[in-house]
């Protein structure tokens, strides 16, 4: 049985690829993993980099850390330490590496210890593993240690493993992308003797909890942890093998993940699960917030753990999304199905009993819209709040709206007293309604509840008898307090809920104004400038910031060119090479970042499909102000309207310039064609002749070999003349045209011209107007003389042998004129300017010979001694040819040697 | 008068050229040798003994106008050159280092034989002859006289003195550095409106139609030359 041949999924071949040319420059990482301290794990990369610098490859220790091992410090002595860099905080001196020293050695390896590491305040990077990145992309190789404790999807396994929250993480994209990893490995038992002798290096203050962290269990599960995930990464790389060698394999299906971000802490733990549950079933994965109306209640502290989790999901691998809708079931649901995703994962959140009769479970409806989708349903550590914090997490109005609603009661109290008497108490009571309405619009939620309670208690106070007491005398009262309470409560709620709606609905538009506002300045805005214009005013005013875009100057260099609109936001050198910074790796920095975090202003990248175009710097004028996460979505929203318009304006010049050349080629192939069969025609003729005659040149006779000899001599000329325009134009073109101009006789120019074409003239009446008196007029002798040979050419083309050709000179005070006419065909009005166009004959090919260049030549020649050329049609018919020319001359050589004529 | 017999040198590295030379001279009853390049030329001009050469100005290994001087050193055989048309450059450099007249590549047989004739001429008959006469226009140097249709002509010193040397190198072309030189004096050798000036006077007065000349032929660019016809 033959197999179809399995052809690679191009898709995944092309990612390979891209994979592999990215790598070629980039410096190759080799992580060796232990799965606690104390396993060997710098030793183990000393050892290795000792190997590779007796193979004599250049190697320098970035930072090491020996702890003060002496095995450890022997091996370190014999290579090559760069200093490393002081960071002064808080009057302690930290050190940290100095990544620009090492950019600057660029050896071709370098040793760095501890990946996971947070850098000192005011370092480049926050992290060190982004220094590392920054080394790896400068073509270094670095060697590198790492716990598996601070793998980012692990943090919270490993947290219930050994009870002990790591904080340092790193995102598992390093380690995916590093070349190589080396497993350091060591029995628990013998990781333990070595912790009792001290050779572990133990932090003071963790003490204890390294105690709980050391014990055998803890070490066993973390070991399989560890090797487990060194297997899983062989396993890829077994596929990406056969993936692009086309060996076929148990492809899995194609599974899509969505997982459901609140702001929950548990998100964070979903989030991790589901980069697990993704990497095991090789699938994609987007976590997805929905915005309801609840959204706007948010604390900062909760809409900054949303974020959080977002950004923690992007780090990890997957994609985000927002949506925003009423029912978070709903949202989730219809997206997944939109987008095909089989999985949904979700959090079971610990509501309290009552809630979740009172509001529905998210999960519940989740599972009953999710139709068949899977729903995994992710339990959480932890108990579930008590109502108290439930209550607390709900309630946060400032206290004045409390105090507000509390003078509206007392007011409207006020005012029912005026009227008690009059009015039944049964329609007082609808004041009180009103009063909780007028609440819930204006105070919020909250405090309509409040007004709610102490209308009824006032309003059984004041106005239920018996009067001033609590109780009540009519039990129907009753009634009428619950109804008032319930209707208050509902209203609360209902309006609360609208009023959020509203909000969240107007910040919605409000954002959707300022990028439909960018989006309207960017189309109508023309040209390079206009677009940064519009963008620096938009994004100014949006974000009351001050802006600064800049653009790439010169590539090679790295460096930008900034456009700026606020005068005060000069940047500065550092600004600069954080901007250089941000445009070269495609990243934010700058202030509120990770990177480079101490700068003045917040840098995005301008970035598009074909690569970064630019960079988007924002500096607010209150130095106190942050960009609010959501702020910080609709810059970057603003920054890629941005980076699409200045690639639009970049392809269209492109565009442009590519229409143009394809013109200019196809003009070229057109003259091209014309003068090669221009050149070749008379060569037909003078190679039939030749031919013939050596064909049957004795059997010819004398009158016919007299006639063909003739014809050959004739096209022979043409064709010399040809080659002469030719090159002509080739020089007026180049530049390369000389005119040395003299003193000339115009009747000796002029007869010269006519003893040239005289042969042509043979049968032609030429009449001549020359005047005694004419000075001599600054030319060249040459090359006027071509000009005349020419016209009179075109005068004989153009006109019948029996029609007169005038040859006229004249000189005013500041100029020469010199006129040829003719009787002939005359030329087209909306011709007689382009008929000095190279090559005017190509587009009316008539028949008649010449290329069209003779004219053109005439006004080059005839402009390069600052003269004109013009053509006109007589009355009559015919055309008239007027070369003029300057009597003065623009050098001051001859200028004022001769205005007269006839001395000796 | 019979030129045959006289030898006549071609230099050319283009060998079709030199084959046609070849043929066209020796139609004509002249002998011919050749040479390739500058050094077997100016081997040749000794061992070879020739009337006239006839000397391309692109030659591989010399420049043309720097064997024209080499030759000048010890020789007075006639030089014609032969060069492309736009070159006035070097053909004005060349006729100033002493060549005696040239042709513009491509050229018609009959230019290059009357060239030939001319040349010979002029070592036949050095320019002693009191009287010349061509067609209509006679000159007598013992009288100073000049006629054109017997009809004496008033010219002024300086016109004579052009028109006297345009005659005694009748046929040849003169550099306006030449003739500048030679009416004028050396210091005036850029001053070529002078010469204008008067050859216009000249033409006007011993022309017919001095639009159409006759007698005095301008070379474009190079100078001028007195027409003699071929006879």
């Amino acid at each position: 049985m033959t197999l179809d041949p399995i052809r690679p999924n191009p898709d995944e071949l092309l990612s390979h690829i891209q994979k592999e040319e990215q790598e070629k420059n980039r410096g190759r990482l080799k992580i060796f993993l232990g799965y606690a301290a104390g396993v060997g794990k710098t030793f183990a990369m000393l050892e290795a980099a000792h190997q590779r610098k007796e193979q004599g490859v250049d190697l320098v220790v970035g930072y090491i850390e020996t702890h003060g091992r002496v095995e450890t410090e022997r091996l370190l002595s014999e290579l090559e330490i760069l200093p490393r860099k002081t960071i002064e905080y808080r009057g302690v001196n930290l050190t940290e590496i100095d990544v620009d020293a090492l950019q600057t050695r660029r050896p071709q390896l370098a040793l760095v210890d501890e990946l996971a590491h947070t850098n000192a305040p005011g370092s480049r990077h926050l992290k060190r593993y982004q220094d590392v990145e920054d080394l790896l992309a400068a073509g270094i190789d670095i060697y590198t240690t790492l716990n598996i404790q601070h793998l980012e999807s692990l943090n919270d396994v490993i947290a219930q493993i050994t009870g002990v929250k790591v904080r340092e993480t790193i995102p598992d994209s390093v380690i995916d992308e590093a070349s190589e990893i080396e497993l350091v490995d060591l029995p628990p038992e013998e990781l333990l003797v070595r912790l009792k002798e001290g050779k572990v290096y133990i932090p003071d203050q963790a003490a204890r909890a390294i105690e709980k962290f050391f014990r055998a269990g803890n070490l066993t599960a973390l070991r399989e942890l560890t090797l487990r995930r060194a297997a899983e990464r062989v396993d890829d790389q077994m596929l990406a093998y056969m993936q692009t060698r086309a060996i076929p394999g148990p492809w899995p299906a194609a599974e899509r993940l969505l997982v459901c971000v609140s702001p929950s802490p548990l998100s964070e733990r979903l989030v991790r699960k589901a980069r697990r549950l993704a990497d095991e079933l090789k699938a994609e994965w987007t976590a997805v917030y929905v915005e309801a109306s609840a959204h706007a209640h948010l604390s900062p502290d909760q809409r900054d753990r949303v974020a959080r989790t977002l950004l923690l999901a992007e780090e990890l691998g997957g994609k985000t999304i927002s949506l925003s809708g009423e029912s978070i079931a709903r949202a989730v649901t219809d997206y997944a199905r939109r987008h095909n995703f089989t999985k949904i994962i979700v959090g079971k959140t610990f509501q309290p009993r009552w809630m979740e009769w009172l509001r529905g479970s998210v999960v519940d409806q989740l599972v009953r819209y999710s139709g068949n989708i899977d729903v995994y349903i992710v339990s959480s550590e932890g108990k579930p709040p008590t109502l108290g914090e439930t209550l607390a997490r709900q309630v946060n109005t400032p206290l004045q709206r409390y105090l507000w609603a509390i003078l509206l009661v007392a007011l409207m109290t006020s005012l029912n007293t005026l009227f008690h008497t009059r009015i039944s108490p049964t329609n007082l009571v609808m004041t009180y309604l009103l009063t909780v309405v007028i609440a819930a619009v204006f105070l919020g939620r909250g405090p309509a509840v409040l007004a709610s309670i102490l209308s009824v208690l006032v309003f059984d106070f004041f106005f239920v008898p018996p009067y001033l007491t609590f109780a009540v005398s009519d039990t129907e009262y009753f009634l009428t307090f619950l109804g008032l309470f319930g209707v208050g409560l509902i209203i609360s709620q209902l309006t609360a809920r609208l009023r959020d709606q509203v909000e969240m609905t107007k910040r919605r538009a409000d954002d959707t104004t300022a990028l439909y506002g960018l989006s309207r300045d960017l189309a109508a805005a023309a040209g390079m400038d206009g677009i940064l214009g519009a963008i620096t005013q938009n994004v100014s005013q949006t974000f009351d910031r001050e802006v600064v875009i800049f653009q790439p100057d010169d590539v090679a260099q790295g460096r930008l060119k900034p456009y700026s609109y606020n005068p005060n936001f000069n940047p500065d050198e550092n600004e600069n090479a954080v901007a250089v910074w941000t445009f070269q790796r495609g990243q934010s920095a700058g202030r509120g970042t990770d990177t480079l975090s101490a700068a003045e202003a917040r840098y995005l990248p301008l970035k598009t499909a074909r690569g970064v175009v630019g960079v988007l710097g924002v500096k607010p004028k209150d130095v106190s102000k942050h960009l609010s996460p959501e702020q910080a979505r609709l810059l970057e929203a603003f920054a890629s309207q941005a980076a699409l318009a200045i690639e639009r304006v970049q392809l269209a010049d492109q565009a442009r310039q590519a229409q143009l050349l394809q013109a200019t080629e196809k003009l070229q192939t057109a003259l091209l064609n014309s003068i090669s069969h221009d050149l070749r025609t008379p060569l037909v003729s003078v190679t039939g002749v030749l031919s013939s005659l050596q064909e049957s040149g004795d059997s010819m006779d004398e009158e016919t070999r007299k006639n063909l000899l003739e014809t050959a001599g004739e096209e022979a000329d043409r064709l010399n003349r040809l080659v002469g325009n030719l090159l002509n134009m080739t020089r007026i073109e180049a530049g390369a045209m000389r005119v040395s101009r003299e003193l000339c006789d115009v009747q000796d120019v002029i007869g010269t011209a006519l003893e040239q074409v005289s042969n042509r003239l043979v049968e032609r009446q030429v009449k001549i107007e020359i005047p005694e008196d004419l000075p001599l007029v600054p030319m060249d002798f040459v090359l006027i003389e071509q000009v005349l040979v020419n016209l009179l050419d075109n005068a004989v083309k153009y006109s019948t042998s029996q029609q007169l050709i005038e040859v006229k000179a004249r000189t005013s005070r500041e100029s020469l004129e010199i006129n040829i006419m003719d009787r002939g065909v005359g030329i087209p009005p909306e011709d007689l300017e382009k008929v000095f166009d190279k090559f005017y004959r190509v587009q009316r090919p008539e028949s008649v010979s010449g290329t069209g260049l003779g004219l053109a030549i005439c006004k080059g020649i005839v402009e390069a001694h600052r003269g004109s050329i013009r053509a006109e049609n007589r009355t009559g018919g015919g055309t008239t040819m007027t070369v003029t020319l300057p009597l003065i001359m623009a050098e001051a050589d001859e200028a004022n040697r001769i205005t007269e004529k006839g001395f000796a | 008068m019979s030129d045959s017999g006289a030898m006549i040198l071609v230099v050319d590295d283009e060998r079709p050229i030199r084959r046609y030379l070849r043929a066209a001279l020796v139609s004509q009853g002249y002998q011919v040798s050749e040479a390739v390049n500058g050094k077997e030329a100016l081997n040749a001009a000794v061992s070879a003994q020739p009337d006239i050469i006839i000397l391309d100005l692109g030659l591989p290994d010399l420049d043309g106008v720097e064997v024209t001087r080499q030759l000048r050193e010890w020789s007075k055989t006639p030089i014609i050159i032969l060069s492309v048309r736009e070159n006035e450059g070097d053909k004005i450099a060349a006729l100033d280092a002493g060549a005696d007249d040239y042709l513009t590549k491509p050229f018609a047989t009959g230019e290059l034989l009357a060239r030939l004739r001319v040349a010979l001429r002029h070592i036949a008959e050095p320019a002693s002859e009191s009287v010349f006469q061509v067609d209509s226009l006679r000159i007598d140097f013992a009288r100073r006289q000049v006629t054109l249709q017997s009809e004496e002509l008033s010219l002024t010193p300086i016109e004579y003195k052009l028109l006297a040397i345009l005659v005694q190198n009748a046929g040849k072309v003169l550099t306006h550095r030449q003739l500048l030189r030679q009416v004028w004096g050396i210091s005036y050798e850029t001053e070529t409106h002078l010469l204008r000036v008067n050859i216009s006077n000249l033409r006007r007065k011993i022309e017919s139609d001095p639009t159409r000349p006759h007698y005095i032929l301008t070379e474009p660019g190079v100078g001028y030359r007195l027409h003699i016809f071929p006879g």
